[in-house]
């Protein structure tokens, strides 16, 4: 393949490139919406009570009666599956709702100041990013109590480094620019100027940043509740449902698949609905 | 080379400082009442482990004073004893299990390196052929897919299935019979599926990196240039052009080190992997608050010689780095 077809392909893609990328965002959307689908409606779409043990029906397999199987306390584990949609999806909205707030606060100060205040929170983002966060993670929970509150709030209080990261870098060239300046020379208060002219400026990047950032969120709590130190049982949570899972991988290969495909549909949708979102605001990156 | 290592080592100590400092503030989440210090296996011990732990970390003194001595305790990763039944020193008990967990991560990131980098080089060199729409593809499904549920999948499949691979452990039953090739195989069967799997998802996220990095190269002028001047194309592309395009990628990989260590609780756990990460693991569910604070710091050291190294690594690649005045 020749140099000047490379370059040809460059050009004559982007057509092709832009509807591949509104393929992605369509199919995210699809996906984000489905599930909020079942979120919203987990009472009337689940078969059985989520919680409700019947120690007639162990480790039954996937049937007409229970669509994914029962578990080690004959539980449905469909109808946990359904319900276990409501938890990973709050926690990941609450955690990043958290992580985002910090990140913004952090990136706007530095961002807006510079010099010293800037320095300080920097470093102090460096030193966070050190740790590696699964075990800063594990280590509160320890500290602290297993549950979905607190597992919200430390995933949370561990991932906004790279929204700071990022607002920092967009309120630099934003804090620049004239109309800025115009705003700071008419004696507007600090507060008023980062929340009226700055943040709308940096907050789209934050917006997809925040979007994948669910999946990472959602990830993190499926795998805390793996290990049993998130999501309690019985409450139901994709994590927890894989966490019996395992214990019974010989055999009951449905307490696996079901949550852990659920797991990985929704992360997938919400990272193509963030790539797919990133590159309609930023066309650059392809 | 030997100013710009220095300057990098100066850099390391604000580092450490902040990770102590945060460290101390984790130890004071500690919880207030004696009975969550209880654990199912010990349920007697809570008072007397609750007041064990105020005395290691001088609960009782000034907070000021607490500072330094727990400064003073880290320079000399003095992390006290466990609160487990042997009561062993903590770095003792960390530094037994600690080869494991870095022989995982470094062939983990050897993987990633041999694998990731040609993966994401032909993806941009093939630019939107069939090839690089595979990657792609691949590239979403590795970072959906939540690892250690892949992990449970292959260990149901080669394990229980296909039963070609062992699913836990590190050593066969009469390892020590065998010799040190038949040793080597040994530990390379059981750690093959751990090490494959935790490089999965840093795979995905390294060869898409490596390939945005390579195609914005590609676009520089200096290429053009070399192309003008007759250069043939395979040596711009892995002479000229991808050894500017690997330095963000040698960054990209230090970021990963402090993901891979903390998935290493993960793979540990599933696999049950005597190493740092399934110590942790129990510690966490045994509440060895000694232990816990161990691992964390020396996870977050781990993290920082990496970046090191990676800078280092950078340093020798980019001549601009190294003399770059500041």
């Amino acid at each position: 393949m020749g140099w000047q077809i490379l370059v040809l392909d460059m050009k004559k893609n982007n057509i092709f490139l832009s509807l591949r990328l509104n393929l992605f965002l369509y199919v995210g959307i699809l996906i984000v919406f489905f599930f909020f689908i079942i979120a919203i409606f987990a009472p009337f779409i689940s078969t059985h009570d989520p919680t409700s043990i019947n120690l007639q029906e162990l480790f039954l397999p996937p049937s007409m009666d229970h669509f994914f199987g029962t578990d080690e306390l004959g539980r449905d584990v469909f109808s946990r599956v359904i319900y276990g949609t409501r938890v990973s999806l709050f926690v990941g909205f609450v955690a990043v709702g958290i992580s985002v707030f910090v990140g913004l606060i952090i990136g706007l100060l530095g961002g807006f100041f510079r010099g010293y205040v800037d320095n300080i929170l920097m470093r102090f983002v460096d030193i966070m990013l050190c740790f590696p966060s699964f075990f800063l993670i594990l280590a509160v929970i320890a500290f602290l109590k297993p549950s979905i509150s607190n597992v919200m709030i430390v995933i949370g209080l561990t991932s906004w480094m790279g929204v700071a990261r990022l607002v920092r870098a967009e309120t630099l060239s934003v804090g620049s620019r004239d109309f800025v300046t115009a705003a700071k020379l008419q004696g507007l208060s600090t507060i008023k100027i980062l929340v009226k002219y700055i943040l709308p400026n940096v907050i789209s990047p934050v917006f997809v940043s925040a979007i994948l950032g669910i999946s990472a969120a959602i990830i993190t709590e499926s795998s805390l509740s793996f290990l049993g130190l998130g999501v309690q049982p019985p409450t139901p949570s994709w994590g927890n449902i894989l966490m019996s899972g395992k214990e019974n991988i010989m055999f009951a290969w449905w307490l696996s698949l079901f949550p852990g495909s659920s797991i990985f549909i929704t992360v997938l949708g919400y990272n193509l609905l963030g790539e797919g979102l990133r590159d309609m605001i930023d066309p650059k990156t392809r | 080379m030997i100013t710009y290592l220095l300057r990098r080592l100066a850099g390391l100590i604000p580092m450490l400082l902040g990770i102590t400092l945060v460290s101390f503030i984790v130890i004071h989440l500690a919880p207030g009442d004696p009975a969550q210090f209880m654990t199912s296996l010990n349920p007697k011990a809570s008072e007397k482990a609750r007041e064990r732990f105020i005395k290691m970390y001088d609960l009782d003194k000034p907070i000021v004073e607490q500072y330094f001595l727990w400064l003073k305790k880290f320079v000399r990763f003095d992390f006290g004893d466990s609160f487990s039944q042997d009561r062993k020193p903590v770095l003792q008990k960390i530094l037994e299990r600690l080869p494991i967990t870095i022989y995982l991560n470094v062939a983990a990131l050897i993987l990633i390196f041999i694998v990731a980098i040609p993966m994401g080089v032909l993806s941009a060199y093939y630019h939107n052929s069939i090839l690089d729409r595979v990657v792609t593809v691949f590239v979403f499904v590795g970072f959906a897919v939540p690892s250690f549920w892949l992990a449970l999948l292959c260990m149901y499949y080669f394990g229980v299935v296909l039963g070609v691979l062992p699913i836990s452990g590190i050593y066969s039953y009469g390892f020590s019979e065998l010799g040190l090739i038949g040793k080597m195989v040994d530990v390379i069967r059981h750690t093959l599926l751990p090490v494959i799997l935790s490089v999965f998802g840093s795979l995905a996220a390294l060869s898409r990196f490596t390939r945005n990095s390579m195609l914005d190269v590609l676009h520089e002028e200096y290429i053009e240039a070399a192309k003008a001047r007759g250069i043939p194309e395979r040596i711009i592309i892995f002479k000229h052009a991808l050894r500017n395009a690997l330095l963000p990628v040698i960054t990209i990989l230090g970021l990963s080190i402090p993901g891979l260590i903390g998935g290493s609780v993960i793979f540990e756990t599933i696999f049950s992997i005597p190493g740092m990460g399934q110590l942790f693991y129990q510690s966490v569910m045994m509440r060895d608050y000694p232990v816990i604070m161990g691992i964390l710091v020396i996870g977050a050291i781990l993290t920082l010689v990496g970046n090191l190294l990676a800078d280092i690594m950078y340093g020798m690649a980019d001549p601009r780095i190294r003399y770059e005045k500041k």
